[in-house]
């Protein structure tokens, strides 16, 4: 089970938990209200938890291919 | 004959040139015509599916929006980063097993997984009778465009009709793989078009970003934050996980994922994707500098601010230009569904009704419905006067009772019986029929509930009720499978 895909749930969680706490127009972060501040920054954070994933996803599958390169099974995805 | 229209028009002549060579070398079966013979790399998917998101909703209902309730429209941004999230687990799941089994539509999925084809056809239905707001906003869309563009020489009415035969002809033609051209086309123009004008605006006529915001929030308060009661943080967070479920319960996207050639295409855009999201913060900028610039429009026509201050700023060349990337914003997208719808009904519903059919003929029935389902459209659009985002929402509704059916159908087993699926969406369709006809909200249903309960998106309730008969159903029809069944089903 490749736990690390659990931290796509992170920017689910962080952008809308967050929004009674960031419901408030300042401080005005990049010249925008708070509010979408917060959403904008939660957005650009859903993209970098993806590359990680699918950094860590790489890695795991090229390690599954030659680990099943050196035995002769049939390997399935998850 | 305003500039604007020449632009237009130029850019439609673009379109049709671009489906017609996106034709050649390739013989339009039902499956190239559908979902392009499923070559279709990383650029090109994203291409489609970034298309299909930019639609006419995003510019101009999204600038509506800001334009007339402020902070809520914000939703728009979330929604579709948190379904990213989810479709770089979900999609590679679909593909792969719609992959093997030469699936073309999304009926097809559920009709392969429940091993019924009564499934199907409701599954079809209920994609037709989304489908058909959503052309509708689409056909809107384009209206408003076509006819701010002509500077009211050419009426509403005119505009839908020549622009939904223009959109006929282009679908018929060309078919998925013009599609994705076009898309790419629209996407440049859309992003010069939406980040220009709002990179632009706030600064030309407020100096800068936050002195625009400041002064929205001197002229409105409140505009800028979500009030306590109506569209709460409770209704915004239901909101969003309520759209971001049903994103890709959509017909077209099944359709969209379809094309892939291989998973990974997935992953990569869902990690690009939420980043691409971002155009719709220009879009909202333009709406908040219109509040301001060109106040006045109230309820539907709130849908023209974006049009409204761009000619008022630029003159109508760029007007043209603007409108011809809003145009391309209603081709993609309609062509999809068109495509999509057609291919239901033939492949779902007709095939069914008639299992001898030739593969040519399935293909037939399917393109020659392209052009009924849009006078459906434009008869409903022509009566209409809704905004852009409420036919949205009333679509989404539809088609987001599909997502239990399709969440318990991914593991390896059956879970659930076809009739507990089928009765559950059906239980949650009349729900959300029952909802919209009598505009009723969790605040009419409940109206001594707190008022955190009261803001939350009614549409939930219709998702409850068809868990709730699903899982009623499912206790009473238990699946059983045979070891040898299973051995066979899966090598």
């Amino acid at each position: 089970m490749r736990r690390y895909r659990w931290l796509a749930a992170i920017p689910t969680l962080g952008m809308l938990g967050g929004v009674p706490f960031a419901n408030r127009v300042r401080p005005y972060v990049l010249g925008l209200p708070f509010l979408l501040a917060w959403i904008v920054v939660w957005v650009v954070i859903t993209s970098l938890v993806m590359a990680i994933i699918f950094f860590l996803d790489s890695r795991h599958d090229a390690e599954l291919a030659s680990a099943t390169a050196a035995s002769s099974d049939n390997s399935s995805s998850s | 004959m305003t500039p604007a229209l020449v632009v237009i028009v130029g850019v439609f002549v673009v379109a049709i040139a671009l489906g017609l060579m996106a034709r050649r070398g390739h013989v339009m079966s039902l499956e190239q015509w559908s979902v392009g013979g499923r070559g279709f790399g990383s650029v090109f998917v994203f291409l489609l599916m970034a298309g299909e998101i930019y639609t006419t909703f995003t510019f101009l209902g999204g600038s509506g929006w800001a334009y007339g309730k402020g902070a809520p429209a914000f939703y728009i941004l979330c929604y579709g980063a948190i379904a990213y999230s989810v479709s770089y687990f979900l999609l590679p799941i679909v593909w792969r097993y719609a992959q093997t089994r030469r699936l073309v539509s999304q009926a097809d999925f559920f009709v392969a997984k429940y091993e019924s084809k009564t499934l199907g056809v409701i599954v079809a239905l209920v994609s037709v009778a989304a489908l058909v707001p959503y052309l509708v906003l689409q056909l809107k869309g384009l209206g408003i465009i076509v006819s701010e563009a002509s500077g009211g020489v050419i009426t509403q009415a005119v505009a839908v009709w020549t622009s939904s035969i223009a959109l006929v002809g282009y679908v018929v033609v060309s078919g998925v793989r013009g599609s994705a051209w076009t898309s790419a086309l629209k996407d440049v123009m859309i992003l010069a078009a939406a980040v220009g004008i709002g990179v632009y605006l706030p600064l030309h006529y407020f100096g800068g970003y936050r002195a625009m915001f400041e002064a929205v929030e001197a002229a409105k308060p409140g505009a800028l934050t979500l009030p306590a009661s109506g569209m709460s943080p409770a209704w915004f967070i239901s909101t969003v996980l309520l759209t971001a479920t049903g994103f890709y319960m959509w017909p077209q996207f099944f359709a969209g994922v379809y094309t892939a050639r291989s998973e990974n295409v997935f992953r990569k855009n869902a990690v690009i994707l939420p980043l691409y999201q971002l155009v719709v913060l220009f879009v909202f900028f333009t709406g908040f500098a219109a509040m301001l610039v060109v106040p006045g429009l109230k309820g539907a026509a709130a849908d023209l601010s974006l049009l409204r201050i761009v000619e008022q700023s630029f003159g109508s060349w760029t007007v043209g230009v603007i409108g011809g990337a809003g145009l391309l914003t209603a081709l993609v997208p309609g062509s999809m569904i068109l495509i999509t719808a057609g291919t239901i009904i033939s492949q779902n519903i007709y095939r069914v009704m008639a299992p001898s059919a030739s593969d040519r003929t399935v293909s037939l029935v399917a393109r020659s419905l392209v052009p009924v389902l849009t006078l459906v459209a434009v008869i409903l659009t022509l009566r209409g006067g809704q905004t852009l985002v409420v036919l949205l929402l009333m679509g989404y509704n539809f088609v987001t009772q599909l997502f239990p059916a399709l969440i318990l159908s991914l593991g390896e087993h059956q879970r659930v019986s076809a009739a507990s699926a089928i009765a559950g969406i059906v239980a949650g369709e009349f729900t959300v029929v029952f909802l919209t006809v009598t505009s009723a909200s969790v605040a009419t249903l409940l109206p001594g509930a707190p008022q955190v309960v009261k803001d939350l998106n009614v549409g939930f309730i219709a998702l409850a009720v068809n868990a709730v008969v699903l899982t009623v159903v499912a206790l009473a029809t238990r699946v059983r499978r045979p070891v040898v069944t299973e051995l066979v089903r899966n090598p």
